[in-house]
Formats: structure tokens, sequence, C-alpha cells
């Protein structure tokens, strides 16, 4: 378990890693907090010749406070979000989602645009984050792009992410004081990979409403059959409806898959 | 948990911290991968990626092919050969590296060698193996049948062993009021020590020695084995085990990978070191339990035992380790299922399958937390059959205080106890009363409870017929120690067992404060150095502080006594008056001769003392076997209280019970800390550990993250009560009590969640309790289907 050689660099900005990305091509990887990176590299999953370590790079640890958003660097950690050390957009959705995120050892140097990034389809932010809207800022040279989340991930360990492109930043509109959100994460033990997740996000005041099932090995699913229930009718009426929709978006689950996803989501939405 | 007595106290009995933590506390252990040495080369095995296959070829890069070695360059090598006295046993040979066929994933085919680990994986990446693959055996029942393929071509079948204790179950069925039949099975599970194995060999010229560290629980059995295989005599060869990072019967065998390195080490004659990792263990080294029962018991109309019938099949795998044979856990199995009840009708098949997994290899507890869990799960069964409580059905059959010493069906020899009160204890703290008024009324959040027990015996320390019996090529008998005082009064204590987290270092110590009165703090003890300390067989079966506890105190005694002839003569009174205590010899009227002056005198002074005194010196070695030497029995029940979450099939642990007693306790701190790190390791039995096979005989699980074990959060704060029942047979009254822990949780959970899901129509006969099995056996049971054991595996 000891990784491949590869060639290291560790550019001071954003330009440089973008110049240095561009020029190693294809066989060159972005590791930010390398929390996922670090234990493929070990077991040889990945054996890239070069890595662009942009994990200390000042401006993307940094998050920014407008008026109606929250814009937070790429390797903004998950600690830092624990901690209440950036801006919360969120309500408190989200530090309470980086707290229960791996153990505090990840936490420390795992970073939000990393985990969108390897879009690990267990891992929490890409679920809570689709709840929450997210817009990512990617960057390229000479160029740049703002993609929704949805948009963003592919699939499992897939996104738009072109061989040249970074993701820079992670926009999040703030919830207005009438937002409400929930998170339900079903695992074996604390600290583990999540077996099912529900992420519920309503703000009637900017017509909000999004009801998530994530951890289901591919892009985190929107139940809108759900989350229009849950806008109209409450959230009874979106509990009755989540078994059937659970099953009509995944026709692979079995009837335990089915029951576990169906439990989370339904537990977050009764929490909302 | 009683008071600190460390300022009064220091002897048997003693709270006292342990020596050997400061130096782990601060990171100054020393470890095998922590070794350096000046031209130390690292290795990197190629393993099979196929669980059986015909080797057709090995072949190393152009230009790096005197970096790896194959089967081909260890033709010199015996193959791991267990030999056993057993009727009907087939011996396997384990090669160091795969020859003619791979019989498991994992199994080490070649070793490539480079300066860096890192380059030596690089390497072990560009081998090419050529194999060609047959037909897998992932399952025993397959294994079995007439005409499977097979592990080893030889041999006709796929059965190492098979016993069979008959008795006529016939006539107690034809009558038993109560028959209860169940399929219960356990998963193949990894040990998981904190540090893997490790090996470092190099050769001392100046000593004309092979010396070999490796993390072992045996450095003299590992000598003995590497003697045979290597064939190079055992004067020549030294084992050190240094710091061990734990070892729970995964270190109680000769590694293949020692083989290796000591014959690399031995060929070129400069040092070579392998470290396992994580993967290595996870996918090599997936080698423990495994059982499957088809159980019947039958009962009177209160639950009182009348007969057992069982046929148990272990899934042992492709070889036999040495020297604790393919058949160890099938001798446990049938020595200990009839757990510590009385009854007279017993019978039991046992079958040693082999099949394409990795070689059994010994875990804490030996087979019992599968027996436990087994007879465990059948007295539940048989109270809900008969009506009752499982609690009173259980205390109703056990060994009441009056039978003992008492000879059980399967000839255990229990020596001493209270079983009943020790179950009494447990249900007063465990309220089972008010679980059921609890269960009544319904918890808010929907969540299930359920409450429940177990109860086991645990043999320790057994010795030379119990082991002979079992027909292992490698008996333990008489251990030894060795006790030395300094020239300037201190004491050394040599002693051929091993400690890696039993904190013998000090518990033996604790022995010789008690017998020679001298602080713990002025004993140095030595172990796992073969140049150092006399033959042991090793550390295991919960034998050490028992038997290398028993030597020290022989040893000290002896030398208590050279050292009151010599403070004789320096007191210029008789011995026969004379007590040692604190680090000084003192007579009736008041005169005092301090250990440093007795040794001074006998060391640097002797022209004060008469010719004769004390010849043989202040260094005694004694050998030391209990006079009854079949195990002495510690026991202790466990109750658990869980809240089971049935639609998402989670078990939380709401409250957790241990009442044992392990006889005198040496450090009461290290007897409480040894049950709580067994009982984590039995909640990981209970709830998450597996390793599961594909068809093709892969294993599914290769890193931590597939391999759940429980964290910190997961492992309930155990509420720990004693007992304490001197054995009449060894020195001090001690039991060993380091493998009782994990023995009981599967158990006791699974009785639990079967309380709390009862009303489901769900019973669990398999571990571990994953969310899936939970699941799966609720909704067939909501879909009208049966219980979850059957139909298993």
């Amino acid at each position: 378990m000891k990784p491949a050689r590869f060639d290291y660099a560790a550019p001071g900005d954003l330009e440089g890693a973008l110049a240095l990305l561009a020029e190693a091509g294809d066989g060159a990887t972005v590791m930010a907090g390398g929390q996922s990176l670090g234990p493929m590299l070990n077991l040889r999953l990945a054996a890239p010749a070069k890595i662009i370590d942009i994990g200390g790079i000042e401006e993307l640890k940094r998050a920014q406070d407008d008026d109606r958003s929250v814009t937070f660097g790429a390797c903004v950690t998950h600690a830092a979000v624990e901690d209440g050390a950036v801006p919360d957009p969120s309500r408190g959705m989200m530090a309470r989602v980086a707290a229960d995120l791996a153990s505090r050892a990840v936490r420390n140097r795992g970073t939000i645009g990393g985990s969108l990034a390897h879009a690990d389809p267990a891992a929490d932010w890409i679920t809570a984050l689709s709840a929450l809207d997210a817009r990512l800022h990617l960057r390229r040279p000479g160029g740049a792009r703002t993609v929704p989340i949805e948009d963003f991930i592919l699939g499992a360990f897939a996104t738009v992410l072109a061989s040249d492109e970074i993701l820079a930043s992670i926009e999040i509109d703030k919830l207005s004081a009438a937002g409400r959100w929930a998170y339900y994460k079903i695992c074996r033990k604390s600290g583990g990979f999540a077996h099912a997740i529900g992420a519920v996000v309503a703000d009637p005041e900017r017509s909000l409403c999004r009801v998530v099932m994530g951890a289901v090995e591919s892009t985190p699913v929107r139940l809108r059959a759900v989350e229009e229930a849950l806008a109209a009718e409450g959230r009874d009426a979106a509990i009755r409806l989540t078994g059937e929709s659970v099953a009509a978006a995944r026709p692979d689950f079995d009837a335990i898959e089915v029951r576990l996803h169906g439990a989370a989501v339904s537990r977050a939405i009764q929490r909302v | 948990m009683s008071e600190d007595r460390t300022t009064e106290k220091q002897g048997i009995g003693a709270r006292l911290r342990r020596k050997e933590d400061a130096r782990h506390l601060y990171g100054r252990g020393n470890f095998v991968a922590d070794m350096s040495m000046p031209g130390l080369m690292e290795v990197a095995f190629v393993r099979s990626p196929l669980a059986h296959g015909r080797i057709l070829g090995v072949s190393a890069p152009e230009g790096r092919q005197g970096d790896v070695f194959d089967a081909g360059h260890l033709s010199a090598v015996e193959p791991i050969r267990t030999t056993s006295t057993l009727p009907g046993y087939k011996a396997s040979d384990y090669p160091p590296l795969a020859t003619g066929k791979v019989r498991f994933v994992g199994e080490a085919v070649a070793m490539c060698v480079a300066r860096t680990r890192a380059e030596a994986e690089d390497l072990a990446q560009e081998v090419r193996l050529d194999i060609e693959e047959l037909e897998p055996l992932v399952d025993v029942f397959e294994a079995r049948r007439e005409g499977a393929p097979l592990v080893h071509d030889s041999w006709g079948d796929n059965l190492f062993l098979e016993t069979f204790t008959d008795a006529d179950v016939e006539a107690v069925a034809a009558t038993a009021p109560v028959a209860v039949h169940r399929q219960i099975s356990i998963p193949r599970q990894c040990q998981v020590p904190m540090e893997g194995k490790g090996v470092l060999a190099c050769w001392d010229d100046r000593c004309d020695q092979l010396v070999v560290y490796s993390s072992t629980q045996i450095p003299h059995m590992v000598r003995t084995g590497l003697s045979q295989c290597l064939g190079i005599e055992q004067r020549r060869l030294r084992v050190v085990s240094p710091d061990v990072g734990g070892g729970f019967g995964y270190k109680v065998v000769l590694q293949p990978e020692e083989l290796c390195i000591a014959w690399l080490a031995m060929t070129r004659r400069r040092p070579f070191r392998w470290t396992e990792d994580r993967r290595e263990h996870l996918v090599a080294g997936a080698n423990t339990r495994q059982h499957h029962y088809d159980i019947t018991v039958y009962a009177d109309e209160r639950g009182r035992l009348l007969a057992l019938d069982a046929e148990v099949s272990i899934d042992v795998g492709a070889y036999s380790v040495w020297p604790f044979t393919a058949c160890l856990e099938a001798g446990q199995i049938a020595g200990n299922l009839p757990g510590p009840y009385v009854f007279d009708v017993y019978r039991c098949r046992t079958l040693s399958v082999a099949t394409n997994k990795p070689p059994f290899t010994p875990y804490r507890g030996v087979a019992r937390p599968g027996v436990c869990f087994a007879i465990e799960l059948m007295i539940d069964a048989i109270a809900r059959e008969v009506g009752r409580e499982p609690w009173e059905v259980r205390m109703d059959n056990l060994v009441p205080p009056q039978a003992m010493p008492y000879d059980n069906v399967a000839g255990k020899h229990f020596d001493s106890g209270d079983y009943p009160e020790c179950l009494r204890r447990v249900v007063e703290a465990i309220d089972p009363a008010a679980v059921r008024a609890r269960q009544q009324r319904g918890e808010e959040d929907g969540r299930l409870i359920g409450v429940g027990f177990a109860t086991y015996t645990e043999q320790t320390a057994h010795g030379t017929k119990v082991f002979a019996a079992w027909g292992l090529p490698v008996v333990p008998g008489y251990e030894q120690a060795t006790a030395r005082l300094t020239p300037d009064g201190g004491l050394e204590l040599r002693a051929g067992v091993h400690s890696h987290g039993q904190g013998m270092e000090t518990t033996l110590a604790q022995i010789a404060a008690e017998v020679l009165g001298i602080s713990p703090s002025a004993v140095t003890v030595v172990l796992g150095d073969t140049a150092l300390t006399p033959y042991s067989t090793g550390t295991y079966a919960s034998r050490g502080i028992v038997m290398a506890g028993g030597a020290v105190s022989k040893s000290c005694e002896v030398l208590g006594q050279r050292i009151r002839r010599i403070a004789a003569h320096l007191l210029q009174c008789e011995a026969d008056g004379l007590v040692l205590e604190d680090g000084a010899v003192r007579g009736a009227g008041g005169q005092a001769a301090s250990f440093e002056e007795v040794a001074r005198a006998w060391y640097l002074r002797p022209e004060q003392l008469p010719d004769d005194v004390a010849t043989a010196g202040l260094e005694v070695t004694e050998g030391y076997r209990p006079g009854v030497d079949t195990g002495v029995f510690t026991y202790a029940s466990h109750g658990a209280v869980v809240a089971v979450d049935a639609e998402i099939g989670a078990v939380e642990i709401l409250d957790y019970v241990i009442v044992e007693d392990c006889g005198t306790r040496v450090n009461p701190m290290i007897v409480e800390g040894q049950t709580c790190g067994g009982a984590a390791q039995g909640v990981g039995t209970a709830l998450y550990e597996e390793v599961p096979y594909d068809a093709s005989g892969q294993p599914l699980v290769s890193t931590l993250m597939d391999y759940l074990l429980p964290g910190a959060s997961e492992i309930p704060s155990f509420r720990i009560q004693h007992m304490e029942t001197p054995s009449p047979y060894t020195r001090h009254g001690i039991k060993g009590m380091g493998e009782g822990g994990p023995i009981a949780p599967p158990a006791a959970l699974a009785n639990a969640v079967n309380d709390a899901l009862g009303g489901l129509g769900v019973e669990i006969a398999e571990s571990p309790m994953t969310p899936r099995r939970l699941l799966g056996a609720i909704i067939a049971a909501q879909g009208g289907g049966g219980r979850s054991g059957e139909g298993t595996p």
C-alpha cells in the first residue's frame, strides 16, 4: 500500500495551478485535502503521473459573504464549516452535515471542493449541496463557467470537469428566515460512509423545495413528486409518496434498499 | 470498581499502572516496522488473484530477475507440514510460496526485493503470473459434495478431519417433551490487530546466527518451526519478538512470510524486511471463525436440557497452520458446545473442511464465540418453546457450585466457581422485569427493546494432556521462568512467553513483588527473545499469567530462600525466621539486610560469606505446571439491552453488563481492560465484522471501509463486576482470562435482538447482525416468510 511514483507540484495561486494542469495534460490529478486521493494512491487505484496540490492556495480557502449568497473557496475544509469559521448560508445545515462527516482527522484536511470533484456517491456534500441548490464555479486557463450542482455530477466518481479545469468555488444562496432543512443519514458506524441519505430543504419565501435521495451509487436523485407534495400538501402527503417514488426512481433497488432509502427520506421529511 | 490501592500494595491484587504504557503513549515502542539497519532491503509479495488455479509460470520483468523469487528459488525450503496424531487427519503441505497450485486469493506466489517498499511494490506490479483457473471451493457444503473439485489433489476428498462423539440421542428424543432444531452460523472474520504481521531477518556473523525479528506470540516455537523448514540448527537461530501490537491468535503460528524473509537473510547474508499492510491482512489474513451448526437440543417441559445433538462444519481454508493444526477449532467446538450446563447425552460430529480460503488460525476465544452463540441461542429458543424467561431456563441448567469440581458431558473438568450466582448478579444489574415493563409501554420513537443473556466458561492454561489429545505436533509442558537478583539488588525476570497488550511486564513483576517483597519498579521483565529467555511454547490459550506467572512465583520462591540464607549470615541469625519485605530481609528482632547488601555480598564481596552459602547463585530458573493441568475455568455471564430500529435494521446497545470470575486477579485494572477490549471485539463479531466471498472465491472486502470494525461510538460503556473464586489447582489461585471478553457478546446481543423482534416473528441465527441481514429477515417475516436462520447458508 505505497503509491506508485508521481511528480508533485504545489502552486501558490489558482492561475499557477491552471497553467500547470494545462501543461501536464491527462496524466495529472488535482489534489485538495487528499483524504480520498491519498488512500487511492496508496491502494494504487490511482496512479497519476503528476499531482497538482491546490491545498495551499489561499484564495481557495476563503469564503465570501454577499447579500444573497455565500461563496466557498473549493479548499474550505469540512472542519472550517463544522466550526463556523466560515459564513453560513444554510441556517446551520452545512455545519451539521460537516460535523457528522467521516472523522475529525479527515475533516481537518478534507475540503468541500475536493469532495464534490471526487463525486463519491456515498459522500455527504454532493447530496447536501444538491438540496441547497449550489452553483459551482469552474475555471480553466482563460475561461470560466458556472454549473448547477445537478448538472455537475454525471454519476459515480464522474463530473463535467474537463481535464484542464478546476472547481474553484461553490456558491450557495442564503435560506430565508422561513427556510427549513433536514438531513438524515443511515450509516453503520460513526464516521462511516452512508448507505442512505435523505436531504430536504424547504424555503417557501424562495419557492425552494428539494427532496434529495443520496448514497445511491450514482448521482443524487431528486424526488420531484415528493417535493411537489411537500410544497403543496405538507409532510404527511410527502411521506406517503416516498416509498413508491424511491422505487420508481431506482427500479434496480431490492426491497431492502427501497426500505432503507425510503426511511432516510421519510425521516428527513418528518424532521424538516 | 474498587479503590486504588497502589499506595499500599504492589503485589497481587494491586491496581498498578502498567510499566509498558509510557513507551507506547510517547510513541517510543519498537515494532518491526520501526527498526532500521544498514543495507536493509524491503520485500513486497505478489499474491494470487485467483482462489484456485494451476501455476503455469511466474515471470519477472527483464533485467530484474535477480530481485524476484518464486517457489523454484525456495525449493530447498521444506513446506509447512503439520502432522497430527488424530486418526484420519490429512496433513497439507503449505509452501512458503505457492507451488504447483494457488489455493486462495492472497496466497503468496513471489516476493520482490528493493530498497524501499514502494519500489518493491513497483516491481511486484510488473511480475506476470500465468495461472490456469480451476473451479474454486467457497462453501463447506459444496466442498463435501461427491465429485467436488479437490483443494489437495491427492486427498480424494476435502476433509482435513471428521470427529464423532456418539451417544444414544434417539432414546432421549423418543420421550423428550421439547425438541428444538436450528441452523446457526457465524461468518469468516479477520483478527485485525493494530499491528499486522512483520518480519525482519538478518545474519549475525559474530554469533554465526540467523536473527529473525518477528511480530509473533511464540518466538521459541517459531525458532523450532524455522529450523525444521530451513534446515538450520536451532542454536544458530535467534528469534526475537520486539514490541508486538496485538496478537489475538493471528501471530500464534509459523508464518509463511517468516520463512521467506528468513530464507532471504540466510542465503543472502543481509537484512530483509516485510511489513504486512492492511489490504494484505484483510485479504490473505481472513482466516478465522466460519462455523455452521446443525443443532438439536432436547429438553423437558421446564426447559431442562436432556440431550444435545450437533453436526458442525468448519471452513478451515486451504492449508493447516503450524503447530495448531487445521482441527484445533473442531476440538474446541466439540469440547465446549455443551457450555456450562448439566446434561448427560451429547452427540457431536465435526467436519473440518478444506476450501479455497486463507488457512484457519485460532482467534481470541478459539471457537468459543461461535460455540457460545450456538448453545446460548438454543437456550433462548428452548425458553420460548416452554414459555419461560430465558435467564430462568439458563439458571436452572447451570452447573451448581456444590457440584464443583465438575466433569461435564464432554469431559471438561470445571475446577471451581459459582456459575448461577454470576448469572444472578447480571440479572440483578440488567433488571429484566424493568425491561419487560418498558416493552409493554413501547418506545416513543417506535424502536423495539430486547434483553438477552449469555453464559460461558473459558478454559484457560490447559496443558499437556489437553493439547496432546488434540493431536498437536507441539505440546506445552512445564513453563519456565528465570529470576535473577542483580548485583545492586534489583530483579530481572525472564520468561519465554510474550506480552502484546496483556501487560505482563507489569503483572509478572507484581507476582515477583508478592513473593519477594520487592517493589515492581525495581523489577525488569524480559520477554520474547530466544537468546534471553527460557523455552516456552508462547502466549496463547489464556495461559500466560497462569503458566509464566506460576513459574515466576516458583523461581522467586527459590530465589527468596537463597536470599534469606545469605542474609542470615550477614545478620548472624537463623534463616528460618527471616521475612522478605520492602526490598529487604528482616528478622524478628528488627535487624535487616537490604537486597542490595545481600547481592553485593554474593557478587562483589564473597569474602564476607562462608564458602558454601548459596553456591548455585542468585539466578534461578524453575519450571511450573499446575498439579491438575486440564485447564482452569474462568467464567462469566453477560447481559444486554438493545433497541432495534426495525425499519432500518439498526441495533443500539443501551446497556451491557459483564460479571466475570477469573480467580485471583493479579491486577484488577488489567482484568477490566482485557474484559473491555475483548467484549469490544465481541461486539464486532455480533454486529459488524464479516468477510463475504463471491462465487469465484474473491473476498468482497479489502479495506477497513468494507470490513467494518466497531469504533468508540459503537462500543457501550460495559458495566463490569467481578467475583473471585481462586482456582484450587494453580499458584495464587490465578486463572487465565485474556480470551473471555469476545466469547459472549454475539450470543447476548443476538438473544436481545431476538427478544426485541420476537413480536415480528423474526429469529436471527446468524452473525453479524447487519442491517441487511436484519431487514432481510424482517421483510421475509412480514411477507409471511419464516426464520432468517433457516435456509442458510
